[in-house]
């Protein structure tokens, strides 16, 4: 469907991550030096080495790096749950908000602050975690139900239902409540600000299994791709691998909206543009998705730091302003059909 | 067997296809459904009128209790009418949009219509809130806006719904991150203002409200109608339709055209009330064929009973809280939707 | 020169150029499409028949050169006005879900109705016409999507017929019908020119079957016509060796007396007697 670099222009996968980790890891650097005060290079290297309590090794070391560390760990995850829904579905439409991930840890938090009243950032984790695992389980049920199974077709009729109701309840409770909608907007615009550094090191360990998970998933995606009597043909045990695979997303998914709240667009966009670099074998899809999605988070992490200083933009505002014209270049001038 | 009346008039070749069997029957339903329901939203609310009271009034004779007219034709009659006017705006909207795209699943707002009227309102209400009055028209604009937008992109490549679709979602991303950071940043009693605007709600609305409404629907949706063969060649594929003459793709720009200025119309007065588009061509076909010329007077009046039902059920049943009728269009909607997919799709 | 190449032709191409997204398909194309008569467009996977009659039925802007319709060029011509000349029928239509044959077959009254005048005599007449040529009557209030293939593609060209036009086209109308439902189709096809004298091109992948109803025969490969004439002239064994890249003998068919290509291969089963 995208017309993609024809194949003389494409560099080898391995090139292709070899610089996407550098530009990663150029990034990373760029998000700790800048901010809303801006530390030299030198200072960054120092507060590694030997560390002093001054001002600046403080902020690296206390705010930047979690923040980055986070914005990495959620970028990839976000961006390799895309792509394995849009390898799983076959559905270039296909991002963790369609499964209704979004809407229901939105609705489980909002629900949440307005019943109990409460203010806990852990709480509001598991519970977004639940809220998202719950919708997931039911759009795909639902998928599932209607004849032919869970084809993308099916799949995003129910993510679109399911996700459009679960939002007019969230918007009904936030009108109902005045309260509520001014504890949890922040956060519904998606945040990297304030993050608890233990509340990241207990997520993490259910992000790296995630990631590893898609990472050997790859293969098997590719199978699925060539249809499901294909696959079958071929002695894949279809039923099995869908299964994974959707959990995979529920994990990735569900952690990093717990973290971090809604972001969106990265896993909508993200596996679109690895897919355009490197083409379609999904287990070098992944692992670069991966990549350019902590890329890009931190990147859009840095400039809602960094453009209204010392004011700070939800993250998942400036993810669809960077990424939104970047998609449409695409759309307009690559995708073919 | 297909009959068809030839009148003559004058000389003239006038001729008209009689619709299939079940049409008159399905409008008859439709039209006492509505009926009934619009007495019951007349006679509901703060001041109990009775139901004979409420006919009476709206028959112009003397009623028992004297209030009751007014209470009906300027407080109640207004909303409900607005509701309706506003579903069969939306009801027809998404139906040229499913005959044009030959997707049942395509709705005024994956062209952008919502999320554009959204922004440009939400920007109006949060930015400059002593110009509430040119909220219509902005939405207005803001709708058109980016339905434009939206087809300069993607429209002109020929035959590519992928890419409209694809085109219209990323534009959506792009509008509501603008409105997401309105909501977030703006002071709290503005934002749940424009949060009510956006879910869609006909409460507090008077006659002045419909007069800027009426136009758009008299005049669009009889030429909709008249562009039902158009609709019903182009669902043949567009190289059976070009080759049976349809010049396909001035019909599909006139017909988005139509579709957008109708939604963009209740957007501006309602705000963006979901679902209506998607679900009332849905059920139409369920009940009359998927000809556009049954089809598109029965979804129009399948949305303007979705509205107007779901405005009372709004108001009645969590009273004395009033819940927009736009949370209950999705609600009901939604797993009405399901459920019709579940049960369609059992052959 | 082939006797058939005096008579007048229904359709020209001069120079005619078409192709997909910067990629030609067929350059400088001159042909004729003789009149009143039926047409097999032929030749290997990718040769252009399908582009070509997509082109000749204005379904495909050419990117240079001109078709002519009757001596007009269809550029010039509204395209309501060459509805009503001449009817395509592309590959694999498919009807939307619901809409019985009555409903299809009424569609092709389209290029003569007007939102004032939506129905008339004629078009009851041509639509009834249709479905008996067909033998669809019974089946007329089924939903085209319930019909068997052979039934769904007879419910096609009923439609086309029903648009009573000159000119017939049908990108491989045979194509994923079984063999009683291909003879069926083209049968009728050789009906409508024999008796009503219309113009019928076809794209064709069975050589046979091009040979036994087609009276012109046009092969093509790469773009380019190959070989053109009655199946006699064009069906020979160095023409279908270039063509096709096939080995074959040509024989007589025993039941038509066309010509009927017989593929060589080394692994199939030989006759021993010679």
């Amino acid at each position: 469907m995208t017309q993609g670099l024809k194949n003389q222009q494409r560099l080898s996968p391995f090139s292709c991550l070899g610089i996407g980790v550098l530009l990663l890891l150029a990034c990373l650097f760029a998000s700790l030096a800048y901010g809303a005060k801006n530390i030299p290079l030198s200072n960054i290297f120092t507060a590694f080495t030997t560390f002093d309590d001054s001002y600046d090794h403080l902020i690296i070391l206390t705010m930047r790096l979690p923040r980055s560390l986070i914005a990495i760990m959620v970028g990839a995850s976000l961006a390799v749950a895309g792509g394995l829904m849009q390898g799983l579905t076959r559905n270039p439409l296909a991002s963790p908000g369609i499964l209704g991930i979004n809407a229901g840890a939105a609705l489980a938090v909002v629900i949440v602050v307005f019943g109990l009243n409460s203010s806990s950032l852990p709480l509001h984790a598991l519970v977004a975690f639940v809220g998202a695992a719950i919708a997931a389980a039911t759009v795909y049920l639902l998928g599932s139900r209607s004849a032919g199974g869970p084809t993308p077709l099916n799949l995003t009729i129910a993510g679109a239902a399911v996700s459009a109701m679960l939002a007019s309840l969230t918007t009904g409770t936030m009108i109902v409540s005045q309260r509520t909608l001014e504890e949890v907007r922040f956060w519904l615009a998606g945040s990297l600000a304030g993050r608890d550094i233990n509340l990241f090191l207990t997520v993490l360990p259910f992000m790296v299994v995630g990631l590893v998970s898609a990472f050997a998933l790859g293969q098997q995606i590719n199978t699925l791709s060539l249809g499901e009597d294909v696959a079958v043909g071929l002695g894949q045990k279809t039923g099995f691998v869908k299964i994974a695979t959707a959990l995979t997303v529920v994990i990735l998914a569900g952690s990093s909206v717990a973290l971090a709240g809604p972001i969106g667009f990265i896993g909508l966009m993200i596996p679109h543009v690895t897919r355009f670099i490197v083409g379609l074998d999904y287990r070098w899809v992944l692992p670069i998705s991966a990549v350019l999605g902590a890329t890009l988070l931190l990147l859009a992490d840095l400039a809602s730091r960094w453009i209204l200083r010392p004011q700070e933009l939800p993250v998942g505002i400036m993810t669809a302003l960077l990424g939104g014209p970047f998609f449409l270049y695409l759309i307009r001038w690559r995708i073919k059909r | 067997m297909k009959s068809w009346q030839y009148l003559q008039f004058w000389q003239l070749p006038l001729s008209w296809r009689k619709p299939h069997g079940r049409l008159s029957q399905v409008m008859l339903f439709l039209t006492l459904l509505t009926l009934v329901v619009t007495i019951a939203a007349l006679t509901y609310g703060d001041y109990p009128v009775s139901w004979l009271d409420v006919v009476k009034s709206l028959l112009m004779l003397p009623t028992v209790d004297p209030e009751s007219p007014w209470v009906v034709h300027t407080l109640r009659l207004p909303r409900v009418l607005l509701g309706w006017l506003v579903g069969i705006a939306l009801g027809v909207s998404g139906t040229i949009l499913q005959g044009l795209t030959r997707n049942s699943l395509a709705d005024p707002g994956i062209v952008g219509v919502n999320a554009g009227a959204g922004l440009a309102a939400v920007s109006l209400i949060i930015l400059f809130p002593n110009a509430q009055l040119a909220l219509p028209l902005a939405a207005f604009g803001g709708g058109l806006g980016v339905a434009v937008l939206l087809y300069l992109l993607a429209g002109t490549q020929g035959n590519s719904p992928l890419r409209l679709i694809l085109t219209g979602v990323a534009l959506s991303a792009i509008t509501s991150a603008f409105t997401t950071l309105l909501l977030t940043f703006g002071r709290i009693n503005q934002v749940t203002q424009a949060l009510v605007w956006l879910v869609g709600s006909v409460s507090g609305k008077s006659w002045e409200h419909v007069w800027p409404l009426l136009p758009w629907i008299v005049v669009l949706i009889p030429l909709a109608m008249l562009r039902s063969r158009s609709l019903n060649a182009l669902q043949l594929g567009s190289d059976v339709a070009r080759g049976l003459g349809s010049r396909v793709e001035r019909e599909r720009s006139g017909l988005l055209l139509m579709s957008v200025a109708l939604a963009s119309a209740a957007v501006a007065t309602a705000g963006t009330i979901g679902f209506v588009g998607l679900i009332s061509p849905h059920v139409g076909r369920r009940l009359v064929s998927s000809d556009h010329e049954s089809l598109i007077p029965v979804a129009a009046l399948i949305g303007g009973l979705l509205v107007i039902c779901s405005d009372l059920i709004g108001r009645s049943v969590f009273s004395p809280t009033e819940i927009p009728c736009g949370i209950m269009t999705a609600v009901l909607g939604a797993p009405y939707f399901l459920f019709l997919l579940h049960w369609s799709q059992k052959k | 020169m082939s006797p058939l190449m005096k008579r007048p032709n229904a359709l020209v191409t001069r120079h005619l150029s078409l192709g997909y997204e910067g990629k030609p398909v067929i350059t400088h194309l001159d042909l004729g499409i003789p009149a009143e008569r039926i047409t097999a467009l032929v030749g290997p996977n990718g040769c252009g028949k399908s582009t070509l009659l997509r082109g000749l039925g204005r379904l495909l802007k050419p990117t240079a050169g001109t078709v002519y319709l009757d001596g007009a060029a269809i550029a010039q011509l509204s395209t309501g006005a060459i509805a009503k000349l001449l009817g395509i029928l592309p590959q694999s239509p498919v009807a939307p879900e619901g809409l019985t044959v009555r409903d299809l077959v009424a569609m092709g009254r389209y290029p003569y109705q007007r939102w004032w005048q939506q129905w008339s005599n004629q078009d009851e007449r041509m639509t009834q016409g249709a479905l008996l040529m067909t033998r669809l009557q019974k089946l007329a209030e089924r939903p085209v999507d319930t019909l068997s293939g052979g039934q769904r593609q007879r419910a096609w060209i009923a439609m086309i017929l029903a648009q009573d036009t000159q000119i017939l086209l049908l990108d491989e109308p045979t194509t994923f019908l079984d063999l009683a439902h291909q003879v069926e189709v083209l049968e009728l096809l050789w009906e409508l020119n024999r008796d009503q004298g219309r113009t019928v091109v076809m794209v064709l992948h069975d050589l046979n079957q091009a040979c036994r109803y087609a009276d012109h025969i046009v092969m093509l490969r790469e773009g380019v016509v190959f070989a053109q004439g009655e199946p006699t002239e064009v069906m020979t064994e160095e023409i279908v060796q270039q063509v096709f890249d096939l080995e074959c003998r040509i024989v007589a068919d025993p039941v038509a007396g066309t010509p009927m290509c017989i593929p060589l291969s080394f692994h199939a089963r030989r006759v021993r007697t010679e």
